[in-house]
């Protein structure tokens, strides 16, 4: 019997993981406000929702770029036919500038240096390709997006090396963590590449700190090796905070034309800040040649429609409405922010103080039955079938630690949000956990608090997981 | 092809261990320092202009249609005529096409292309819309197809003469070989039985395992579809062996006569026998038969259940921009602009066709005998001094050079044959191909005086 390749038998593509099963059954039977009220609400997709309106108003205002025109002329032909790799310059030269506006202008991104790609997925993928080879391994923060095992190691036979984060501080990467993975990834017999992180994270929702960053740059300098720095929620930074990149870092450490900042690489993508990920818009930058004229080329496999191109060079071109989208963006996401998390807190929950994001790291450890990932698995089971709430379980993310949640806020309305919080509430105080904390919810907290740090042990139940230390 | 390369990088630090890039990264796989590229170059830096450069070189070693797109923009004008795809008051759907990222694809979309698919063949085949896999291009489709049907080091049989980018597409990230099928012109490169059977030795004898045989019907460069009996003849093959069967249909819209065209579909229409349709897969695109390169609209159609699931998941890396899928959805559906559009089509890709063999048949140039594409497969074998690869270089740069031609040297193409040239003539105005004819003749007088 012929068979296929290796890369379809083997499970590579992650769709069996949780994060996707979750996702099913929210097919099978989606909210809607008046169709079927008692749904499953999807909060397990990070989609922004909160600003299309200022982005259709645009379209209405600026008819030429939708439709193909330039100065009421036609253009078909042109688009048509344009495939160049090297993207359209208008468009680079926009995607440039919002980067930097993103980045309050401090830092400059040259459009030479932009690779375009098919979304974020197909531009990590890619900058793997280039950098990384089966035997090889890359080095990840925990908890991390769980399309990474995918779009990492599906195709490019790359491993990766989890760096354990912990909720002892708050998953903040350490300068032990970081040397604990590249040991654990020479035990395994693997050549660390390089470390990839997402900042601001996905799923914690909180931008990397100076100190980890500066521990980051310093760490790839002194191992010779590549820092991938995934800023595709860059622009979704609402904290009081400014977001820092890694470019930003680069630059107080008067490290850029040198050689250690031809290992940095930043990808970035529309899908998040703009909330277009069905236009498949995602970018590399590089300051290392080979890797920008390699990645170039393989872009061949995932180009950005040149229609697509067109119309988001408009898009961003207009400064006006950059600043305007990029400071309605951040108030919004704010506001919402705010609305779930005090939306879980009247429920007896807290979640990991967020700054960033489209979702919450949600500390749900005192309902679950013990502290395992089998009991968190229970609890999701519960959340999603009786709760009908899509929400994605930690370990989906590669927690080391049991009963971490991601809740996603941005896509959906007010009101979804606030009957989702509502469903959540009527869970928990139907639990033994919810009963015990019906007292006011200031109370309720700190007993909370209190508990799980006197009571919990931190012990990991999977066998394949460095044991913690504390 | 492929070596790994170790680059030194020139560093001020005391770091004597540069960490490299992957083999894949420095490798030359992706085929870009060919003639054929180079081409390119001396066309972008001397581009031929009817106004402002009438003696710049003439682009004739791109594949484009340009004959067509009158037909698409009076559509379009009159789908939208107040402008905007979503509609001009509020952009309603808008939204919810911007969130669209589902990897099935856009369902009306996917429906689309099946019908437009079922009517290039004239109905003979039936296309199930939930066996379309979308990737942004055929080039997408060709490698994604061979990370699932190959392993690294396997190799997939192509016959000779094929596309330059297929070096790229199936081999360079995939790490997947190609061994060629040797045709040549003795039967018009038609695909023999023993072609293929050496093919598959030569393989064997290396060691390399074959997963499959990949050809592109119509063929590029040839601009000949592949006939009928051959196509059966493929198919007994990769079952003997127990291997699949990838056409590459991408210009299948592009034949002057559709009665002239067999697609490996209608061949597996009538066979019930599941394992044997299991290995057929077919890759298509609308970058040649509507001239829409930029848009990055390709698809996978498997008939087997494995690959089509698997191909999806992997299309995430590929996907096709939700905008431009709605865009042409509704006008792939319309059976009537579709029939219209597929038949004047075809009536102009013939009629230049015409033009350019009686062309270059006057300035005493034999063509092979094509009836499909947007090329011709020339012989200048009669002109070159040396019956050899350089010999076929040589002449090729002195037609780039003197005559300001960039068209495809057949070495490039993996030809085993020398002195054969690709050359396109759909992407150009009827007057630049007149101008480039002109230079042809005049080049073919002044060697006939000396």
């Amino acid at each position: 019997m012929k068979q296929l390749s290796t890369k379809v038998t083997s499970n590579g593509h992650g769709q069996d993981s949780s994060y996707f099963l979750g996702w099913e059954e929210y097919e099978k039977n989606p909210y809607d406000e008046i169709k079927n009220p008692n749904g499953m609400i999807q909060m397990g997709l990070a989609e922004n929702q909160l600003c299309f309106d200022l982005i259709e108003s645009w379209l209405v205002k600026n008819p030429d770029a939708a439709s193909l025109k330039r100065n009421g002329q036609s253009i078909f032909r042109e688009l048509a036919l344009f495939q160049d790799y090297h993207g359209m310059p208008e468009f680079k030269k926009a995607m440039a500038e919002f980067m930097e506006e993103i980045r309050g202008n401090r830092v400059t991104f040259d459009p030479k240096k932009i690779v375009l790609a098919a979304g974020s997925t197909s531009a990590n993928e890619t900058l793997m390709f280039c950098l990384a080879e089966p035997g090889d391994a890359f080095l990840l923060p925990t908890p991390y997006y769980p399309g990474f095992d995918r779009d990492l190691k599906w195709r490019t036979g790359a491993e990766i090396v989890p760096i354990h984060c912990s909720s002892s501080n708050g998953f903040q990467i350490t300068e032990s963590a970081l040397q604990q993975a590249y040991q654990q990834a020479e035990k395994l017999d693997l050549k660390v590449k390089g470390v990839l992180v997402t900042n601001p994270s996905n799923p914690l929702g909180t931008a990397l700190t100076r100190r980890e960053l500066n521990l980051l740059v310093d760490f790839i300098t002194s191992k010779n090796i590549h820092l991938i720095s995934d800023e595709i929620y860059s622009g979704t930074m609402f904290g009081f905070e400014q977001f820092i990149s890694v470019m930003d870092v680069l630059k107080d450490k008067k490290l850029e034309n040198t050689e250690v900042s031809k290992r940095v690489h930043v990808v970035y993508s529309l899908s998040k800040d703009l909330g277009l990920p069905g236009f498949r818009v995602g970018a590399i930058y590089s300051n290392d040649e080979m890797i920008v004229s390699a990645a170039t080329k393989m872009s061949s496999f995932g180009l950005v429609s040149s229609q697509t191109q067109y119309l988001l060079s408009a898009l961003l071109s207009d400064k006006k409405f950059t600043s305007q989208y990029l400071e309605e963006n951040q108030k919004r996401l704010k506001s919402r922010q705010r609305r779930l998390v005090s939306g879980l807190e009247s429920a007896g929950i807290t979640c990991l103080r967020s700054n960033a994001g489209l979702f919450c790291w949600v500390d749900m450890r005192h309902l679950l039955d013990t502290n395992t990932f089998e009991a968190e698995l229970d609890l999701w089971k519960k959340i999603v079938y009786n709760v009908k709430l899509n929400i994605s379980p930690g370990s989906s993310c590669h927690c080391t630690e049991p009963g971490w949640f991601r809740v996603c806020f941005a896509n959906m309305s007010e009101d979804t949000l606030d009957l989702a919080l509502k469903r959540l509430k009527t869970f928990v105080e139907s639990t033994d956990c919810g009963r015990m904390i019906s007292r006011s919810s200031h109370e309720r907290l700190k007993s909370l608090r209190k508990k799980t740090v006197s009571n919990w042990v931190f012990r990991v139940s999977w066998t394949d997981r460095v044991p913690d230390e504390r | 092809m492929g070596l790994p390369l170790m680059m030194e990088r020139s560093s001020n630090n005391n770091n004597n261990n540069v960490v490299e890039l992957s083999r894949v990264a420095v490798s030359d796989t992706h085929g870009e320092d060919s003639p054929y590229f180079a081409g390119w170059k001396a066309y972008d830096e001397n581009p031929y202009d009817e106004s402002h450069n009438p003696s710049g070189v003439i682009q004739m070693g791109l594949a484009e249609n340009q004959v067509s797109f009158d037909l698409l923009e009076t559509y379009l004008e009159k789908k939208n005529p107040e402008g905007s795809m979503w509609g001009s008051k509020g952009a309603p759907g808008f939204r919810e096409n911007a969130l669209f990222q589902d990897y099935h694809g856009l369902k009306t979309f996917r429906q689309a292309m099946a019908s437009f698919m079922e009517q290039i063949r004239g109905g003979k085949a039936r296309f199930d819309p939930d066996r379309i896999v979308l990737t942004a291009g055929a080039t997408a489709a060709n490698e994604l197809l061979t990370f699932i049907l190959a392993d690294p080091n396997d190799a997939l049989l192509v016959p000779t003469p094929y596309y330059p980018g297929f070096d790229r597409d199936l081999r360079w990230r995939t790490g997947v070989k190609i061994v060629p099928i040797h045709c040549d012109s003795s039967n018009h490169f038609q695909i023999t039985p023993e072609a293929l059977e050496s093919a598959y030795q030569t393989a064997r004898d290396a060691n390399i395992r074959v997963r499959g045989v990949l050809i592109t019907n119509p063929s590029n460069p040839l601009g000949a579809t592949v006939q009928k009996k051959v196509l059966e003849d493929l198919l007994d093959f990769c079952v003997r062996k127990n291997i699949h069967l990838v056409s590459d249909e991408i210009y299948s819209g592009s034949v002057f006569h559709a009665s002239e065209f067999t697609s490996v579909a209608e061949i597996v229409e009538n066979i019930d026998d599941v394992s044997v349709k299991e290995r057929v897969h077919i890759v298509y695109s609308l970058s040649k038969d509507l001239g829409l390169p930029g848009f990055r609209v390709g698809t996978i159609y498997s008939y087997n259940d494995n690959v089509v699931r698997t191909a999806r998941r992997m299309s995430s890396f590929t996907l096709v921009s939700s905008q431009t899928q709605h865009m042409l959805a509704s006008m792939l559906s319309d059976e009537e602009f579709t029939e219209k559009y597929i038949r004047i089509n075809r009536e102009r890709l013939r009629r230049r066709y015409e033009t350019i063999v009686e062309g270059l048949k006057k300035a005493g140039i034999e063509c092979l005998k094509g009836n499909a594409g947007l090329f011709c497969w020339m012989n200048l074998g009669f002109l070159l001094e040396k019956k050899t690869k350089d010999g076929e270089l040589q002449l090729w740069d002195v037609i780039l050079k003197e005559l300001k031609l960039n068209i495809s040297p057949g070495s490039s193409c993996h030809c085993s044959e020398v002195g054969w040239f690709r050359v396109c003539f759909a992407n150009m105005s009827e007057n630049t191909l007149e101008i480039a004819l002109k230079r042809i003749h005049e080049f073919m007088d002044r060697r006939r005086r000396f």
